[in-house]
């Protein structure tokens, strides 16, 4: 039987998971080689285009002045560098005095600054400094702890190539609409393509309406957004762990609102209990936390697996029950690949007779189309005062126009649409089995997965000590000596040592290989658990 | 019969139920008639006149015109190594290419006066979610920046909403053209401590809005001894620092800085946005620029909740690196700005109505005292009224501003044509002939 680890522990040095606030920055919008070049030339130019008609709709008189060519910038300035991060113990520290000098800044920038960044910042900034590329860096780290998809970056490119002419020209925008105060939460035309996306994504026919749709720039407001329209500073949600990490930063950071965490098991290959949901709820009872919802992903992060529809109906049995609410982060919805079918909280509430008032959907166009910097978050929610409040909220974290403009006219295209979310899936279910009978070959065993485009990995083999150290000692062991950058399942408070998410989108088939050859080589110099 | 229990509602936070969003005030219901019943020049030439929104239209052709110059020379091509940039930056730090950027664009307004580092700007999705940044990493919840009246409605929800800080206002009136005293700063100091509430910053807006006017070189140096007596931080809003009507009159407190070497800066930060200078209120492009170490590394963080997509940065770096563009254009908006506020001035001088005498940003503040029944907020409240839906013009009562002379309006002149600008004056201009009649027939 499987140890778990206490996850209240106290850990020190390289950042062990705590319970302690944590920031972890995500390293998104990394474009290497392919798509990179191509992408990165013809998306200015096609804002440029759209950028000369947003200022055409607002008039203008031309001038008589040519502008002469561009000259070179100026020379750089030197002032202090920016300091580097102190290493300190992982616990939350709060100083009443402060060391930044004279004025202070808030006890929450405060404690941010202190923190130890954990394994999966540092992981991904190693994997950024040094990239791997087959050509001009083969010693480099080999990214598997971001979960970009870049499979099927070359649809979206030739779909810029084809029409970015014509989307400029097209009748359907409307300039005027730029032109007068806009509201924050996104042009309706946009909304309403967004909200057609969803319903394809989703394999279903299921109805969102565009009207209880607000769009952010990106599912990280979006996420935070919902947490300080649902809970008060000092309450809590329930999140099924292992969760990704960045959640501890969106849900709690600015907010003042605690995670507790509801631990899932291999034994139940990770899936969610009532039972565990029970207890937890008391635990955070007995805290003094008084819990306003539940945090769900579907498709889960970091394993991957489903939701069944019992199990959500026992979801919303429970919140109702407890009169809270349930955020569902369906993100990944877009990237199923396995047998079992993909149920959206929406496709519940439609059918069922519970509380609408309780649920909201999060989603984003990052994973599912992942242009760097094109991502956008979605907050469908059925609650009219959460609508009403988000939409005023979305003004801190609004989309830029002329991205909006761009995604309105790429989403319109129905037949692009369709034979990209059939063609990504595609790729998805076969990158997924080649890597996970990669990772077989190696004795490392992952859990049946439906969806997102990476695998929860047993690498328990392969670690000394059947504990969170050993873990961390694992996951520095395949940084530095493998080069392959992994996020290991303390990030994601896992309460049992030795998983790790490793992302497979990043990658093409032929470096899976270069991979599982990486792993091989150190897995020989590890010691085996017997 | 059957009782029926009613099901507990399930609850909100209190920030969703809050109304610090401050909508149901006149600044916003103003904004409202507009949308109901906007003026057009050939559909709709009874309709109201938008003034209440600080936008700035005057100078969109210069931006047309580079855009077409440049479009083809724009990225279409070879430049491999800013393609290589652009694919592997690491999105809350923003594109390094931007950064410097604005970094550039900053020194050209202040004329070079001043030295802006590139790995001192941190991006945010606006100036809005930039203000916001800086108060949720320089205050607590309970603590309060000071902020000298009147000023821009839109703080007390973008600095107070999410955050829980309180602002304490700053008095300033009339009697010495509203400019900011040592005596003021201190007795709001004061009556922040007798509420045992912690003051945490002054934040100023230089130029001001609604003022319209720039804050003078020795008020800057008051105000900087001021918080560095205190130990608290200043955050100078230099969003309009662009539209200043001559180049030479905006002093920015990086050149105060500057000329005292730098001494005490940690505690500075400066907020800036494309909005209001360059005319892109929909590119959602805002900046903090900090002294402070820690709060720039902190400040990059949190931009994870406000980030602006890659592209608009590419886009915007190309232009804004241009110093031939930048500096045509800079000039040429400075003049044209000059020219509309001139226009109004005059025409509202004709009309027998005073402005404060502005150097800056796309409104003026307009004195209509005179005019008020009472010298109260009630009778501000009134004249406010009968001007939009009398003479349907939207523009923004002083008491929005928490200005504490009442009948002080702010007229917005560079979001619509000189056509529609002189639709606006005439129509004050009969509107003031009629009060006039009223009178002397009574």
């Amino acid at each position: 039987m499987k140890k778990t680890r206490n996850s209240t522990t106290p850990t020190t040095g390289g950042g062990g998971a705590t319970t302690a606030m944590r920031v972890i920055v995500p390293l998104q919008g990394v474009v290497q080689g392919r798509g990179g070049l191509f992408l990165g030339s013809v998306i200015p130019c096609a804002l440029f285009y759209f950028l000369q008609l947003y200022l055409k709709g607002r008039g203008g008189r031309k001038s008589d002045d040519p502008p002469a060519p561009p000259e070179s910038s100026p020379s750089e300035t030197h002032l202090p560098e920016v300091s580097t991060l102190h290493r300190v113990h992982s616990r939350l520290l709060l100083s009443p005095r402060g060391t930044n000098g004279p004025a202070q800044v808030s006890s929450r920038a405060n404690a941010i600054s202190k923190q130890v960044d954990g394994p999966y910042y540092v992981g991904l900034k190693r994997s950024v400094d040094d990239p791997y590329d087959e050509m001009n860096n083969p010693d480099g780290v080999i990214q598997l702890g971001m979960a970009e998809n870049r499979l099927s970056l070359d649809m979206v490119q030739e779909w810029l190539a084809e029409h970015t002419r014509e989307s400029i020209i097209c009748q359907d925008l409307s300039i005027s609409g730029i032109a007068a105060y806009q509201s924050f939460d996104g042009l309706m035309e946009l909304k309403v393509v967004v909200a057609g996306f969803m319903s394809q994504v989703m394999e279903k026919p299921q109805f969102f309406n565009p009207a209880q749709i607000v769009l952010t720039a990106g599912a990280t407001p979006a996420i935070e957004i919902l947490s300080f329209c649902l809970a008060d500073p000092g309450n809590a949600f329930l999140v099924p762990s292992p969760y990704y990490p960045d959640l501890d930063r969106d849900v709690k950071w600015r907010t003042g609102v605690e995670i507790v965490s509801v631990p899932c098991r291999s034994a139940d290959n990770f899936s969610l209990s009532t039972t565990a949901l029970d207890r937890a709820f008391n635990q955070a009872k007995k805290r003094g936390l008084k819990v306003r919802g539940i945090i769900i992903s579907n498709p889960s992060n970091p394993v991957g697996i489903l939701y069944n529809r019992e199990m959500l109906y026992s979801l919303l049995d429970f919140a109702t029950d407890k009169n809270i609410h349930i955020i569902s982060n369906e993100i990944f919805a877009g990237s199923t690949h396995g047998s079992e079918e993909f149920v959206s909280m929406a496709e519940i509430i439609d059918t069922e007779d519970f509380d609408r008032n309780r649920v909201h959907i999060v989603y984003g166009l990052s994973k599912d189309i992942s242009l760097p910097g094109f991502g956008i978050g979605v907050i469908y929610t059925f609650n009219e005062n959460v609508l009403s409040a988000a939409k005023k909220l979305a003004r801190f974290s609004p989309v830029s126009s002329p991205t909006q403009r761009l995604l309105i006219s790429m989403l319109s295209h129905t037949k692009f649409v369709q034979r990209f979310i059939k063609i990504n899936r595609e790729r998805v279910r076969r990158m997924y089995y080649l890597f996970v009978g990669g990772l077989k070959l190696l004795g490392i065993e992952c859990t049946k997965s439906n969806g997102g485009f990476y695998c929860w990995a047993d690498m328990s083999c392969l670690i000394r000590s059947y504990s969170e150290k050993g873990e961390l000692e694992l996951w520095e062991k395949l940084l530095n000596v493998a080069k392959v950058n992994a996020t290991p399942g303390s990030s994601c408070h896992c309460v049992e040592p030795g998983w790790f998410q490793l992302c497979f989108s990043t990658l093409r088939e032929k470096d899976i290989p270069v991979v599982v050859e990486r792993i091989r080589k150190i897995s020989e110099t590890c010691i085996s658990r017997s | 019969m059957a009782i029926e229990i009613e099901k507990p509602t399930v609850g909100l936070s209190k920030v969703a139920v809050s109304d610090t969003h401050g909508e149901d005030s006149p600044y916003f219901a103003g904004w409202k008639a507009y949308d109901e019943d906007p003026y057009d020049e050939l559909c709709n030439p009874s309709g109201v006149i938008q003034m209440g929104l600080a936008e700035n239209q005057v100078s969109f052709d210069l931006l047309e015109q580079y855009l077409e110059k440049h479009s083809e020379a724009t990225n279409w091509g070879n430049r491999t190594s800013g393609f290589r940039d652009n694919a592997l930056f690491q999105d809350y730090h923003g594109l390094q290419t931007f950064r410097k950027a604005m970094a550039c664009f900053m020194e050209q307004i202040r004329g070079g006066r001043a030295k802006f580092n590139p790995n001192r700007v941190v991006i945010t999705a606006g100036a809005t979610a930039a203000n916001e940044l800086l108060t949720f990493i320089l205050a607590d919840p309970g603590d309060a920046l000071l902020i000298p009246t009147p000023y821009y409605p839109g703080f007390d929800r973008d600095l107070r909403w999410r955050t829980g800080v309180k602002i304490v206002p700053v008095h300033c009136d009339s009697s010495n053209n509203f400019e900011i005293t040592p005596q003021a700063l201190e007795a709001a100091y004061n009556e922040a401590e007798s509420m045992n509430i912690k003051v945490r910053g002054v934040l100023i807006t230089n130029p001001s809005n609604p003022l319209g006017a720039t804050i003078k070189r020795s008020t800057l140096e008051e105000i900087l001894e001021f918080v560095t007596s205190k130990n608290i931080h200043l955050v100078s809003d230099e969003i309009y620092s662009g539209s200043t009507f001559s180049g030479e009159e905006f002093v920015s407190v990086a050149e105060v800085l500057e000329a005292q070497n730098y001494k005490d800066s940690e505690r500075v930060h400066i907020v800036y946005s494309l909005s209001k200078d360059l005319g892109l209120p929909g590119f959602r492009v805002g900046t903090i620029y900090s002294y402070n170490d820690k709060v720039v590394t902190t400040a990059r963080r949190m931009s994870s909740f406000t980030l602006i997509s890659s592209q608009t940065q590419q886009l915007l770096a190309s232009m804004l690196l241009d110093e031939t563009f930048t500096a045509n254009y800079i000039k040429t908006n400075r003049e044209r700005l000059k020219k509309r506020y001139q226009m109004i001035i005059d025409g509202l001088r004709n009309s027998g109505i005073e402005c404060l005498k502005g150097n800056a940003g796309l409104f003026c503040w307009m004195n209509l005292s005179p005019l008020l029944e009472e010298p109260t907020k009630e009778s501000e409240l009134i004249l406010w009224k009968s001007m939009l839906h009398e003479v349907k013009l939207n523009i923004s009562p002083g008491s929005s501003c928490h200005c504490s002379d009442p009948g002080w309006f702010r007229v917005c002149f560079a979001n619509m044509s000189e056509q529609t600008l002189q639709v606006a004056l005439t129509r004050i201009h009969d509107f003031m002939d009629r009060r006039k009649a009223m009178k002397t027939s009574n």
